[in-house]
């Protein structure tokens, strides 16, 4: 089962290495990652989707809580909390199929950033099975290139 | 006032009390050793032979005094030398601050003379580390490096320091405090899992106490003797827990595991409760996991939350020192006899291969051993090296006190035992110690004899000389068919090829260690009669000088008990007599 364990870090060179390392060394597998500053500048957040059973998850926390520059761990898989990615999909558009990816992008309330004769870049954000679906629906025009963020999280209230 | 980065890791090293460090210099610590000069008064320096042998010596000092053990290393090649003695040292959580030189900050990462990147190599094998690239902060990166080698479950902490930061100037104001959000280690145990501990112990009709390494870093053998006298439970130790509990108790049943006791391993299967103190289930203790304790509830006194349930799942986990947490609990445990239950283990023990007398016309391990503690009167302490030998000073040697027997249990590091013999006697000037070898361990570092002699260091090395690496031609011998695989140290090219049959066709014993000691100005002494034993150990122990005693045993000796690789803890092979 996929987890989804946020991670509070000191903002300083080497802690991403020193989680890395631990994921690899350990053998957990990391699903998705994604870094970045928080409302304190000398603290990171990191996210990190991360596969594994109960037991595996358990080990992933407490290895992660042994790292002196980690400073908080929590696993909001099963918490109420909000979780987004962000994608930019480049996709192959002619005039005869660039109303109908318009189409589409507007359903997912998604945006297009980026218009050229053959191509058109698509922004999209939501949870994972949405910028999935997507995904899945520009496939038959031709996916020209793709990237996506990994997941962010943040717990619903005031926790 | 201005100082030198230099002066400000000296006077830091004075301010957390550091009297003895190991290392080597190297251009890129010359700035350190330059200060270290003025300082020879109140900081001795350790001159090893090599880097590996330098963090080892700190190992064993911190092993044998309680005091973290210091070392220095100069950049790269130095650097990359500490890999095998931190790794050593966080396997067994042994407090260690390890100092490296880098190249200068300006020309980090610009693969430069000298450069390597130590903090990410030893990412994976230190507690944590440092690259230094202010010098004002290396007063509270040198007391929090300080702090968290000492504290919570210990192990070691590496600072790199760049030649330019041990050369640019601040003010030394040395912190009296840590500040670190992310490092905050339990002690206190909780109230309600003790009292649930205490609980299943009462009701218990054939309990175990499995005691670790955490009981000796915690300093907890007083509470340890408490508990399990109270309530008359047997004691087995871990390798690294063997001193723990004084080996002359009735109750002591000695190392469990892959090599251990059959009263320990017999106790392990048939224990109703199994209560595991700072210890981590490691493979070599555990045998087959799913048959591990079968019978038994476990209790898991540790520190360390992430080793509860890591292996074997836990009933009773209880966080915290191990020392407060047997203190609290001990005031809750009932005084009990377990009257059966110590029959049966005592009858095991009676009938224990490692309890009889040793043979009397041979050198054998046992006979050496033995007499190596009657001989000191069981004061000695000892280091060993990896392999047989490790395994015959666990089993013969009876430990009395913590921190008298140290040896490289979670790495298994071949020539672990000499260099850490001389930081056991640096740090302990007026006890005998012994370090017990293999010929195979002794020559990874025989050099070190350079360093006993400079130091006067009178440590004894007893090398069981079978000129096999013994354990290895040990496991060939029993699951391999008897194929010697490059395990002879006697051979030479026009010896038969694959020969497995040692006898007296085989070539000289080599190389002479009773001449390489002498070479060194050490004493050198070759026992091959079971009758020189006595006379060489005391001739030993009353030398100033360090003494090589090169004792001549069979060349097929094997250690047992032996549960193989992953099999029962109760199926042992026995073998015959050694």
């Amino acid at each position: 089962m996929k987890h989804t364990v946020s991670v509070l870090v000191a903002n300083r060179s080497g802690v991403l290495a020193r989680i890395a390392s631990l994921f690899s060394r350990r053998g957990f597998n990391i699903d998705s990652l994604s870094v970045g500053t928080t409302e304190d500048p000398t603290v990171s957040r990191i996210t990190i989707v991360v596969e594994g059973d109960d037991q595996v998850l358990e080990q992933v926390t407490k290895q992660l809580n042994k790292l002196i520059d980690v400073y908080k761990v929590s696993d909001i898989t099963n918490d109420p909390s909000i979780d987004r990615d962000l994608a930019l999909i480049k996709v192959k558009a002619t005039s005869s199929t660039r109303s109908e990816i318009m189409q589409i992008v507007d359903i997912f309330r998604g945006k297009i950033v980026d218009v050229a004769t053959g191509s058109l870049v698509v922004e999209v954000t939501g949870n994972e099975e949405k910028v999935n679906a997507i995904e899945e629906l520009l496939r038959p025009f031709g996916i020209i290139e793709l990237v996506r963020t990994g997941k962010i999280a943040m717990a619903r209230g005031e926790k | 006032m201005k100082i030198t980065g230099a002066e400000i890791i000296v006077k830091s090293l004075l301010e957390e009390d550091v009297e003895k460090i190991f290392g080597y210099p190297g251009g890129a610590v010359i700035p350190l050793y330059d200060v270290l000069y003025e300082y020879e008064e109140e900081i001795e320096h350790v001159l090893t032979r090599h880097e590996q042998w330098a963090i080892h010596a700190a190992d064993g000092y911190a092993r044998s005094t309680g005091e973290p053990g210091v070392c220095i290393a100069t950049s790269g090649p130095g650097a990359t030398n500490l890999v095998t003695g931190l790794a050593t040292a966080h396997m067994d959580s042994i407090p260690i601050v390890a100092f490296t030189g880098q190249v200068p900050t300006h020309m980090l990462g610009t693969d430069a003379f000298q450069e390597a990147d130590i903090t990410g190599i030893t990412l994976p094998i230190t507690k944590h580390n440092y690259l230094v690239q202010d010098v004002k902060e290396l007063p509270r990166i040198i007391k929090e490096a300080f702090h968290i080698a000492t504290t919570g479950r210990p192990g070691p902490v590496l600072i790199d320091l760049p030649k330019d930061i041990q050369n640019e100037e601040a003010v030394f104001d040395y912190p009296t405090e840590v500040n670190l959000p992310g490092y905050k280690p339990n002690y206190t145990g909780h109230g309600l899992q003790i009292k649930e501990a205490a609980k299943v112990i009462n009701e218990a009709e054939r309990p175990l106490i499995y005691a670790g390494g955490g009981v000796i870093s915690s300093g907890a053998a007083d509470e340890l003797r408490e508990l399990a006298q109270k309530a008359t439970i047997p004691v087995t130790t871990t390798l690294m827990g063997l001193g723990s509990f004084p080996e002359t108790d009735n109750l002591a049943l000695g190392m469990l595991g892959m090599h251990g006791t059959e009263q320990a391993n017999y106790a392990v299967c048939e224990a109703d409760l199994l209560i595991a103190v700072g210890a981590r289930f490691d493979d070599r203790v555990t045998g087959k996991l799913e048959t591990f304790a079968p019978n038994a509830d476990i209790i898991h006194i540790d520190i360390d939350p992430a080793e509860i349930s890591k292996r074997v799942l836990i009933d009773v986990p209880i966080v915290g020192d191990v020392k407060q947490i047997l203190t609290e609990l001990n005031e809750q445990v009932e005084g009990k006899e377990h009257k059966e239950w110590n029959k049966k283990v005592a009858n095991w023990k009676s009938k224990s291969i490692v309890q009889k007398e040793p043979l009397q016309d041979k050198v054998t391990p046992k006979g050496v051993i033995n007499q190596i503690y009657e001989s000191t009167n069981g004061e000695a302490l000892i280091a060993t090296e990896v392999g047989q030998n490790q395994m015959w000073a666990a089993l013969y040697y009876k430990y009395t006190k913590p921190r008298s027997f140290s040896s490289s249990g979670g790495l298994g590091t071949m020539g672990y035992g000499f260099p850490a013999a001389l930081g056991i006697q640096v740090g302990n000037p007026d006890e005998p110690v012994f370090c017990i070898a293999g010929d195979g361990c002794f020559q990874m570092k025989a050099m070190e004899l350079a360093t006993a002699i400079h130091y006067e260091l009178p440590v004894n090395i007893a090398i069981l000389n079978n000129n096999y690496l013994g354990m290895v031609r040990q496991w060939q011998e029993i699951f391999y068919d008897k194929r010697y695989s490059s395990t002879c140290l006697q051979r030479r090219n026009s010896c038969p090829p694959n020969c497995s049959s040692p006898g007296d066709q085989c070539p000289e014993l080599v190389p002479d260690f009773v001449k390489l000691a002498e070479s060194f100005g050490a004493l050198g002494i070759r026992v091959t009669k079971a009758e020189e034993i006595k006379p060489a150990l005391e001739k030993a122990i009353a030398s100033p000088k360090p003494v090589v005693l090169d004792f001549i045993i069979e060349r097929e000796a094997n250690v047992f008990p032996m549960v193989p690789a992953g099999g029962e803890l109760d199926n042992m092979i026995l073998g015959g007599d050694e």
